[in-house]
């Protein structure tokens, strides 16, 4: 018998600013929608982010920042993962990022961009989509 | 059924985590803990290099401070040079079959540490399954070579009693003023722990809490190996220190005493028999619930025409004689 594998996801915030509720509100509704959720807390670095999400085996990585070193940060979690040959999985999003940057963050690798505002059903379509498969 | 492609993948994954490939044993991990014919056949591939860690079951009750002693356990093993390998199992919901899996937020120092690996797992309501599956993991980092392995459960029923049977050193952590939970180690968990710990020791009533796991621990029959009763304060690390050392003396109590031979036969048939039962447990339960008999039973006992218990055996020997056909007719 195999047991059919949950959707694994990391949440996680990276920088310093401490305010996870966002992150919080998100790791449960995908709790909710079945899937495995992996909290790492507040204050992560890329090097942390790119370790965690190695060793839990997740298919997708969801951040949320609000202190504006999205640009900063987020090409450094890229790189921190891809240099551990963790380069399937899927990214997204959340907090403040000011529209124009949205592009760039795309751009980075992050696939969805999620808001203030978000419908976390809006955040759980896109996961279950996009999530890339594993045996 | 496998085939020759799992086979591929799994002698490659095998033989890239046993070279210290930590991408390759996290993958791995997950094969296994789906229960996948590549996952099995790489559980088969590693066995022969297994053997060499120590592997050390954490368990007790919710909020007892297991996570944040784990993680002391943890930094003290890395001061000793030592590498370790933690599972930390969490319940899964068993609404919506997901979980939110926190234990690294009280290990965030370690993450990026290479001597640590750690993995979350969900106990994914699977019947019985639970320690046939920490077992599996336990082998995969054991083979992956690292000297410690630390599986922490929630002590809360049979299955977390079994993990803790797969484990060669099994720590109980209760805390001061919890007299129910006291209590409730009478039951069952007494008996698998080589160590109590009393964690929260800071807090009012440690010495009540140590006297009284004393007091258990007089009218239980032990063998050659008594449990000592530790008191730390995971949090600041106090005491730390003393609980390694404990771990430490109860592995050389299994491995290399004058007991050790006894106590690796008894070992390897706990481990037998926790593993036999959730096997059967699945397999049975797998096969009862789509049984059609179960359906006429069912209704037979729920207008009383027949008793549950009668029920149960008829269903089971009927399960019974369809094995031992499928049996012959291979």
């Amino acid at each position: 018998m195999t047991n059919e594998r949950p959707i694994r996801v990391l949440i996680a915030k990276p920088g310093l600013d401490g305010h996870d509720r966002g992150a919080k509100v998100v790791a449960r509704a995908l709790r909710d929608a079945g899937m495995e959720v992996i909290y790492t807390g507040i204050r992560q670095t890329p090097k942390m982010i790119a370790e965690a999400a190695l060793q839990e085996d997740v298919q997708v990585v969801g951040l949320s920042i609000l202190s504006g070193a999205h640009l900063e940060l987020f090409p450094r979690v890229v790189e921190e993962l891809s240099s551990r040959g963790v380069d399937d999985v899927l990214l997204f999003c959340g907090g403040i990022i000011p529209a124009e940057d949205i592009p760039r963050v795309k751009e980075i690798g992050f696939d969805g961009v999620f808001g203030p505002g978000t419908d976390t059903s809006d955040v759980i379509s896109f996961v279950r989509e996009h999530a890339p498969a594993r045996a | 059924m496998s085939n020759s492609t799992d086979l591929t993948r799994a002698e490659e994954l095998s033989e890239q985590l046993l070279s210290g490939d930590r991408r390759a044993l996290s993958r791995a991990i997950s094969l296994v803990e789906a229960d996948t014919p590549a996952g099995r056949l790489i559980s088969g591939l590693i066995y022969p290099h297994t053997g060499k860690a120590q592997i050390i079951g954490i368990t007790g009750s919710a909020g007892t401070g297991k996570s944040t002693l784990v993680g002391s356990i943890a930094r003290e093993e890395r001061k000793r040079d030592r590498s370790i390998g933690i599972i930390a199992v969490d319940p899964s919901s068993p609404f919506s079959h997901g979980a939110i899996l926190g234990d690294r937020i009280r290990m965030q120092d370690l993450t990026s540490d290479s001597g640590v690996f750690l993995r979350s797992m969900a106990s994914r309501g699977n019947l019985g399954g639970l320690s046939e599956t920490a077992t599996a993991v336990s082998d995969l980092l054991d083979a992956a070579n690292f000297d410690v392995v630390l599986i922490e459960t929630v002590g809360a029923g049979q299955d977390e009693v079994e993990v803790a049977n797969a484990a060669g050193t099994t720590v109980l952590v209760a805390n001061p003023g919890a007299g129910d939970d006291v209590q409730s180690m009478k039951a069952g968990l007494m008996e698998v722990a080589q160590i109590m710990v009393v964690n929260k020791a800071d807090l009012a009533g440690a010495d009540t809490a140590v006297a009284q796991l004393r007091s258990l621990l007089a009218i239980a029959n032990f063998g050659a190996w008594t449990p000592p009763i530790l008191k730390t304060v995971a949090s600041s690390g106090d005491g730390v220190s003393e609980l390694v050392d404990r771990m430490d003396e109860h592995q050389r109590f299994i491995t290399v005493s004058d007991h050790a031979n006894q106590e690796r036969i008894d070992h390897a048939q706990r481990q037998i028999l926790a593993l036999a039962r959730a096997v059967m447990h699945r397999q049975t339960l797998a096969e009862a619930t789509e049984s059609l008999l179960l359906d006429m039973l069912t209704k037979q006992v729920a207008v009383r025409a027949k008793d549950p218990r009668s029920a149960a055996i008829e269903l089971v020997d009927s399960l019974r004689s369809s094995w031992s056909g499928a049996q012959s007719s291979k």
